[in-house]
């Protein structure tokens, strides 16, 4: 965490530019340009300065976004609830149904169904989350009309209480489905495997033997099978994030991904730092959560 | 001086097993096929990628066999020199990521406790920082640009092989060719580079491969944020050009993604045949 400080510290002062130029013009005097440096606290030594950004950061205050004139906290923190839905609906989904299938490939081994979920999930592993969102919206909101193209919620019928949560809900159906695929074939594969290492493991023997019915064996082996994976997902955090600021821009979901989008081309460095930051911290968590959840799942594990 | 540990040489075998191996031959097929498009890009596209050579929008036509884009810029052209570009820059960041990552991983594992306990501190702290997101920041301060991105990714993307590195040559040192050599009197980097790298390469050559697929799924998001270089066409530029007009020109957006998912599912499926014809469980 203090590391990811550090860094952002050092992107910060390693970027060309001069922000006293940016802020007080090309052609100020020198006297302005040191009002300006001591008022911003850039004349103190470097040291200080990361000490100042640190606790600052650690109070909740990110700086003040360029374009927007509010405080980038409250700019993400506005952002933040949309991705989190996209992102925690994807993630069951992938989730829930990889399981599903790899336990269904799993137990029809080599037969069709194994090997169609495989290319399937093969494929699946290898196409960017963008691109299989163009294709989605080309083919099913455009071409079908069946899903709505754009946004959230349907600016042009705004509605309330339980539509309201329908029609987000409409809204959210192929971004989170687009998302979920990558993940969605990973989690498939890794529990077939598993599951097919498991089948030769004594203990599923055993339960095979006493006469327990396979469903019953399968959620024997399951449960071992899960630990190994629960740490891939947790570890892919940020290459799922990343994924989501891709789906995001071409569902123009009004989450993180846009609004990186337009602070990009508004050249709004404070947002892009805190977001960076934000995510970082995020990925960091989920890493930490990870290994917690391991731990709840293996009684071998204890931390003290 | 005699090579004491198991006979490297047996690549040829190796390959052998590889193209018999139904990942791996799909995997070597699918990535060379795109290497040759890559090296033969002059001769296979049909016009300049950025030069404007027919009706705008037009559909595929035997002329623009991938139609044309908004400008009247040739799709199939863009596609092949945009592949050139991920390839150029998987193959770039790859051989920098090994380095890093057989230096990191043996120097970790080959010298004491605490170098391996500070490199592995070191290990861990890059592994946590979301490459994607710190290329975005650092391109958006630094302006965009092939070689940056080339080194921003190599320094960033070596943990994954440091990793392995080190957990085959703390395997491997403790073998008998490796006591051997020593009694010998070969040296330290003697027996290193002779006697224990070459037998670690082998897990390195798989991650590297699908550690290859995720650079180019990481330029290729860049490049759709508009990211990419500005100078270079690259897959990912297609399709966020393609953005704007998918619903008039699918092909735009179709052509170039599929290109990337191709790339990635040879490289996915070259790194998982390696895995079962190199490591000593899969030899069936």
């Amino acid at each position: 965490m203090a590391g990811l400080l550090v860094l952002n510290f050092c992107i910060i002062h390693l970027a060309p530019g001069d922000p006293v130029i940016a802020l007080g013009g090309e052609h100020g005097d020198a006297a302005y340009y040191a009002f300006l440096r001591a008022r911003f606290g850039l004349d103190r030594p470097l040291p200080e300065q990361l000490l100042t950004y640190v606790a600052n950061v650690l109070r909740g205050d990110l700086g003040t976004s360029f374009v927007l004139g509010r405080s980038v906290a409250s700019v993400i923190a506005e952002r933040l609830p949309a991705t989190l839905l996209l992102v925690s609906t994807a993630l069951v989904l992938s989730s829930v149904a990889g399981v599903g299938l790899g336990t269904l490939a799993a137990r029809y081994r080599r037969r069709p169904a194994d090997i169609a979920l495989n290319t399937a999930a093969l494929l699946g592993y290898a196409t960017p989350s963008f691109w299989l969102g163009q294709i989605a919206l080309i083919a099913l909101a455009v071409g079908t009309g069946l899903f709505p193209v754009q946004g959230m919620t349907d600016a042009r019928n705004p509605q309330t209480g339980l539509a309201h949560l329908m029609d987000v809900f409409h809204h959210l159906a192929l971004p989170a489905i687009v998302l979920a695929v990558n993940e969605l074939a990973l989690t498939t594969r890794l529990v077939r495997t598993g599951l097919l290492e498991a089948f030769g493991a004594d203990y599923v023997r055993a339960a095979r033997a006493k006469g327990l019915s396979e469903s019953h064996v399968i959620r024997h082996a399951l449960r071992n099978v899960m630990l190994p994976i629960i740490t891939v997902i947790g570890s892919r955090a940020g290459m799922f994030l990343s994924g989501a600021v891709l789906v995001e821009v071409v569902f123009a979901w009004p989450g993180l991904g846009r609004l990186l989008l337009s602070s990009l081309l508004s050249r709004d460095y404070p947002v892009l730092l805190g977001m960076f930051l934000i995510i970082s911290i995020g990925v960091i968590l989920a890493n930490l959560i990870t290994d917690l959840a391991y731990a709840r799942l293996d009684p071998r594990i204890r931390y003290q | 001086m005699l090579a004491l540990g198991p006979r490297v040489s047996e690549s040829r075998k190796r390959l052998f097993r590889l193209l018999h191996n139904g990942a791996g031959r799909i995997g070597v097929v699918l990535t060379s096929g795109l290497l040759a498009v890559a090296l033969l890009a002059g001769w296979i596209a049909p016009a300049d990628p950025f030069v404007s050579v027919g009706p705008p929008l037009r559909s595929p036509t035997l002329a623009h066999p991938m139609g044309t884009d908004d400008l009247g810029r040739d799709v199939l052209s863009g596609v092949v020199y945009g592949t050139r570009t991920s390839l150029l820059l998987a193959v770039v960041v790859s051989l920098l990521t090994g380095a890093i990552g057989i230096i990191v991983g043996s120097l970790a594992a080959w010298q004491g406790r605490r170098t391996d306990d500070a490199l592995m501190r070191v290990t861990e702290f890059v592994q946590a920082v979301p490459r994607f997101f710190l290329a975005v920041i650092v391109i958006a301060l630094f302006g965009p640009g092939l070689d940056r991105l080339i080194l921003l990714l190599g320094l960033t993307s070596w943990p994954w092989i440091a990793r392995v590195v080190r957990a085959e040559v703390l395997s491997l040192k403790q073998r008998e060719f490796v006591e051997a050599a020593r009694s010998l009197g070969a040296g330290h980097l003697r027996i290193l580079f002779r006697q224990v790298l070459p037998n670690a390469l082998p897990p390195v050559v798989v991650v590297v491969s699908l550690s290859a697929a995720s650079v180019i799924l990481i330029e290729a998001g860049l490049s759709f944020l508009g990211l990419g270089d500005p100078d270079v066409v690259s897959l990912g530029y297609l399709a966020n050009n393609a953005q704007r007009f998918l619903r008039v020109a699918w092909w735009m957006a179709a052509f170039p993604g599929a290109a990337i998912a191709l790339a990635v599912l040879g490289l996915n499926l070259l790194g998982d045949g390696l895995n079962d014809v190199l490591s000593p469980r899969g030899g069936h």
